[in-house]
């Protein structure tokens, strides 16, 4: 497969500066438009021409889709064009919702997290490089999957999720967002709706052209997080090939409540490992009702990885799974 | 084409690109900014970093649409007058620079670093450098004269 890395191709750039011209203009290109953020995910495709839309509308110039800001009910509303830096750095976000300070401090490099936005960061493609070289699978309209053959390179694809394809969600702020119970509002021609992070992401079964809901036409314009619960305890860990910055291989997100010794509600989200970020809902049953130990761990970590089945090349993270569920129960802290 | 009107380095300067020109191409092929360097066009080297509103940023995968009306400073505008900035002047001294092909980035990242944190650690150097890759130094000069520069700053 030629791969051109080469100047991008002409396209049509336009630079509304309110969320309404926004949305119009979103609407109005539908399939053949392209919606630029920080435009890291964006320029890889435009490259290698791999991904050709005729029009590209940049939200650089929207200023009130930067915002951070705390809502009525003591949650926070953070505009999706908020920078990875800013959300990191955020004093509001620091202290109260310090899971997604973490997670968005972990994303890639000082230079990408200064133009790299949140929204973007939930939103980006995944990562299989099959399907990043232009090859034509079932996410790019094809009718195979490169990854999923024995003789296929998937030491980092999906061990859960799977549905013809086998790949997996890239975003470190994704999981974090899942594990705080955050809202995600979608605005295009018809109006707006809000989804659920849980199910603001959705697997190849759902679509497979697809990361999450949104279709040609939509704008993510807000991400909600609730206010925190006084106490509750959280844990983020990322695993990558080396200590220096790199996309994960797998991590977890999780949030506890417990009350005295023993855990009331937990929130169990590990990415990387499905072509989702996975809630763990065995390993939260587990938890409810226990101390929250090096035992109810083990436990909950067993129950994590319960239906997961490795390929070729990843049986190592299935290990990795349980580990991180275990340590996300026995540490948060 | 389209008049893209750029504040590089304290001076307004405008030139006709096409709208899907990178940053880095407007400063190198139509402005004749050869210093930041293209290394991987992709984000993974940051021989392209060049300081944005005060912010290291990859002009590889920043549009030069998007650097209008804000403040710009590429390797060619660290220089204080006719001295080096002490950063420069460090690296340098301490052997920096092999190959140079990674200094100028590596030099925007770390003047970025130190107007922020004007006496950072060893591992906050290292922080701010990690998106710069080196293929000669192994990194430790460049540690070294980042912090050498703090120095010197401090006095
Ligand atoms: C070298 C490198 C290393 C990286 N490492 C990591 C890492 O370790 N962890 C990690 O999580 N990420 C990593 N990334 C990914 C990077 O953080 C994300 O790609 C980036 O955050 C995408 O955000 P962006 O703001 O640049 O968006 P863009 O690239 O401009 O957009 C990404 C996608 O989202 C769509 N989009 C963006 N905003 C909206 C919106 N408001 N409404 C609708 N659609 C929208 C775009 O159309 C596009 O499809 C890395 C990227 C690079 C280049
Ligand atoms: S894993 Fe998914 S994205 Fe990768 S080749 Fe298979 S179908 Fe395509
Ligand atoms: S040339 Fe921009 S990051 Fe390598
Ligand atoms: S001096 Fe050669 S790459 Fe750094």
């Amino acid at each position: 497969m030629a791969v051109i890395r080469d100047m991008i191709p002409p396209f049509e750039l336009y630079q509304p500066s309110g969320v309404e011209d926004a949305v119009r203009l979103v609407g109005e290109h539908g399939d053949q438009g392209w919606v630029l953020a920080g435009g890291l995910d964006t320029f890889d495709w435009l490259k290698d021409r791999i991904k050709r839309p005729a029009a590209v509308i940049d939200l650089g110039g929207v200023a009130e889709l930067g915002g951070i800001s705390e809502t009525d009910d003591g949650g926070l509303e953070i505009g999706a064009m908020a920078r990875l830096t800013a959300v990191a750095e955020s004093g509001d976000v620091r202290s109260r919702f310090p899971l997604l300070a973490e997670a968005a401090g972990l994303v890639a490099t000082p230079q990408i997290r200064n133009q790299g936005t949140l929204g973007g960061n939930i939103v980006q493609d995944t990562r299989c490089w099959y399907y990043r070289s232009g090859w034509p699978c079932y996410r790019a309209g094809g009718n195979v999957c490169y990854a999923g053959t024995s003789r296929s390179m998937n030491r980092e694809h999906c061990i859960l999720g799977a549905s013809r394809c086998v790949a997996v969600n890239p975003s470190d702020t994704a999981p974090a967002l899942v594990a705080l119970d955050a809202e995600m509002t979608v605005a295009n021609a018809s109006g707006e709706r809000t989804y659920a992070a849980r199910d603001f992401f959705i697997g190849p079964e759902i679509d497979i052209t697809r990361m999450t809901v949104l279709e040609p036409g939509d704008l993510l314009t807000r991400v909600r997080l609730p206010a925190p619960q006084p106490g509750a305890r959280w844990y983020f860990e990322k695993i990558r090939d080396r200590k220096s910055w790199d996309f994960s291989l797998a991590s977890v997100a999780s949030v506890l409540h417990v009350d005295g010794d023993v855990v009331r509600d937990a929130r169990i989200v590990v990415n990387g490992v499905a072509p989702y970020p996975v809630r763990s809902d065995a390993a939260e049953a587990v938890a409810r009702g226990r101390a929250p130990d090096d035992e109810t761990g083990q436990m909950a970590g067993e129950a994590a990885v319960q239906d997961a089945r490795a390929l070729r090349h990843n049986d190592y993270k299935i290990a990795l799974m349980r580990n991180l569920v275990k340590r996300s129960v026995r540490d948060a802290a | 084409m389209q008049v893209v009107r750029l504040r590089v380095n304290g001076d307004e300067r405008a030139c006709g690109v096409p709208a899907h020109y990178t940053l880095l191409e407007t400063l190198r092929y139509g402005l004749g900014l050869t210093g930041s360097k293209q290394g991987c066009d992709k984000g993974d080297c940051g021989a392209c970093t060049v300081i944005l509103d005060g912010r290291a940023v990859l002009s590889c995968l920043t549009l030069a649409r998007e650097a209008e009306g804000r403040e710009l400073r590429t390797v060619e505008g660290l220089a204080i007058g006719t001295e080096p900035h002490p950063v420069q002047d460090q690296f340098d001294l301490a052997g920096a620079a092999q190959c140079g092909f990674c200094t100028p980035g590596i030099l925007c990242s770390s003047v970025a670093l130190l107007e922020r944190n004007p006496s950072p650690s060893r591992e906050e150097v290292r922080a701010a450098l990690a998106g710069n890759l080196c293929r000669c130094t192994g990194y430790e000069k460049i540690y070294d004269a980042v912090e050498a520069a703090a120095r010197k700053m401090g006095q």
